[in-house]
């Protein structure tokens, strides 16, 4: 891997910023170079969020815009709508299953149907969804290790938050390929 | 070397001036830099510094030319049309010679405009926007850790030319993060310091020392000779401050010249004509004025077109022109009013600019 793009789409308070950024972190901690991009302006005012990262292993990344991805997540239905065209080709495409009943329609990437909501109930913090989300996309892609992940989650959740850190991890790995 | 941590633009560029040695802020706030004033009301204070919001740009520009005349290291930052308001003080400042450092996050325009990148401030920052004969030095970083680099020189630089210096950025290197190494900090000026570090300075002086910072003169004869002695100065900066990168230029058959966010699409641009078996390269400018107008010398006759890439109808282009001194056609690839090109849609202009001058 020389360069990885990934994207991070939803709805502000799906953690879609806060996926980008554990990736991010993660890159960092793993001596790559990174860059992290929020979308912003008026349509982030109750319309979709979503972030971009570009990873480059080799050199610093040439540029944090991309007009395709390798790794796209989606985590609501107009997410899944507009940024489906996104993923290149032999790409992996990440749908949110928990609220988005609708399939992919394209045939030419790899398409998980991750039923990230369920899985962060049954392990008993529904606000975990996001880092199941997270750790499908890390097992699939292996765009940073699995190492970095947490030592980024050791640093966030410390102090008084550190009850969070053990359900953080196992929701990390709790969605299993099929 | 010090950790890497990861910083969004504008916290990083307000860390990166209080480490150069900052510790006076006077601002308005505006998107997409707010978050500076944010940052330093919440810093400066714990650093020893003051923060003031002041009630408007005009009022905020004009508390830091008293300051600096003070011999204070002050900061204003804003976004073009809180810019346009600042120039009036920046050409008070110039002829005064008094220091400061200033950042623009520069966004669509005319007008109010839009809080997206755009890069159409280009006259406005090195062509005056203030009245009268008077230059600022204008730096435009492409990446977070170039900005910090940058802004943590700038106080010191202005205080070395007696001059305002300008770092233009834009929202998106505001919002974006990237990880980066800070700078040690200096340590900062203090009141005891100044007579001796800027004997010009109103520093109260006990012995009866008068110093005089103004920028009227309305003695025709004075006013030309002072103007004068500016213009040595802006020479020597002409000389000692034009800052560029230059990548794969020498047998280029395209060379894009780009600064700043749209050096990064172009880079990516680019390479990736570079991965079809295009030969391009790229000039960035660094310093925008002085502008680096010896690089394009370096070009040979391998080159078919040199494009302008910008955020804008073609401001840069001018300078670019005056570079290339008519040795090759100059072009155009432009988005304007907040729009951001693809590398893709570059590549594609690119393609198609090459056919017509083949």
């Amino acid at each position: 891997m020389a360069t990885n793009k990934l994207f991070f789409a939803g709805s502000g308070g799906q953690g879609v910023l806060t996926m980008g950024q554990m990736v991010t972190y993660a890159a960092m901690y793993a001596d790559m170079n990174a860059t992290w991009l929020p979308s912003y302006g008026p349509e982030m005012r109750g319309g979709t969020a979503n972030c971009t990262v570009v990873i480059s292993t080799d050199k610093p990344v040439s540029c944090p815009l991309i007009y395709e991805a390798d790794n796209v997540v989606v985590m609501n239905l107009p997410s899944l709508v507009k940024f489906e065209s996104l993923v290149k080709p032999g790409g992996n495409l990440f749908i949110n299953s928990t609220l988005i009943d609708q399939k992919a329609t394209r045939d030419d990437i790899n398409v998980y149907y991750v039923d990230a909501g369920g899985i962060a109930l049954k392990l008993g913090n529904a606000r975990t969804a996001n880092v199941v989300m997270l750790g499908a996309v890390v097992e699939v892609s292996k765009v940073v290790p699995v190492e970095m992940i947490y030592k980024i989650m050791e640093k966030t959740f410390s102090g008084r938050k550190a009850h969070l850190l053990d359900i953080n991890k196992q929701a990390f790995h709790a969605w299993k390929p099929e | 070397m010090a950790e890497k941590v990861l910083m969004k633009g504008n916290e990083a560029f307000a860390e990166a001036v209080i480490r150069g040695g900052v510790r006076f802020y006077f601002g308005y706030p505006i998107t997409p830099q707010s978050e500076i004033p944010e940052f330093m009301s919440r810093e400066l204070p714990k650093r020893g510094g003051k923060f003031l919001q002041a009630e408007s740009e005009l009022g905020a520009v004009n508390m830091a030319y008293g300051c600096g005349a003070a011999g204070g290291n002050a900061f204003i930052s804003s976004s073009s049309p809180g810019i346009a308001l600042m120039q009036e003080g920046m050409s008070f400042l110039c002829s005064a010679e008094v220091p400061l450092t200033i950042l623009n996050a520069s966004r669509g325009g005319p007008g109010i405009g839009s809080i997206q990148p755009g890069q159409a401030d280009y006259f406005q920052v090195t062509r005056g926007g203030g009245n009268g004969d008077y230059r600022i030095p204008v730096f435009a970083p492409a990446s977070i850790q170039e900005a910090i680099d940058i802004l943590y020189d700038a106080p010191a630089l202005a205080d070395e030319w007696r001059n305002p210096v300008m770092i233009l950025v834009d929202g998106l290197m505001g919002q974006m993060m990237e990880p980066v190494v800070l700078p040690e900090p200096k340590t900062p000026v203090t009141s005891a310091d100044i007579p001796k570090l800027k004997p010009w300075a109103i520093s109260g002086s006990e012995k009866g020392q008068r110093s005089v910072v103004k920028s009227l003169r309305l003695q025709p004869e004075v006013l030309e000779q002072h103007v004068e002695k500016l213009f040595e100065k802006y020479n020597r900066m002409e000389q000692e401050l034009q800052k560029v990168e230059c990548d794969s230029i020498e047998d280029a058959e395209v060379v894009f010249v780009a600064f700043g966010t749209m050096a990064r699409l172009a880079r990516e641009a680019m390479e990736i004509l570079q991965s079809q078996g295009i030969k391009a390269g790229l000039i960035r400018p660094i310093s925008l004025w002085p502008f680096p107008y010896y690089a394009f010398d370096a070009l040979t006759d391998k080159t078919k077109v040199v494009i302008s890439t910008e955020l804008s109808m073609g401001q840069m282009i001018q300078d670019v022109q005056l570079g290339v001194k008519g040795r090759f056609p100059v072009k155009l690839i432009h988005r304007t009013g907040g729009m951001l090109p693809t590398s893709i849609e570059i590549v594609d202009k690119t393609k198609k600019i090459l056919e017509e001058v083949r």
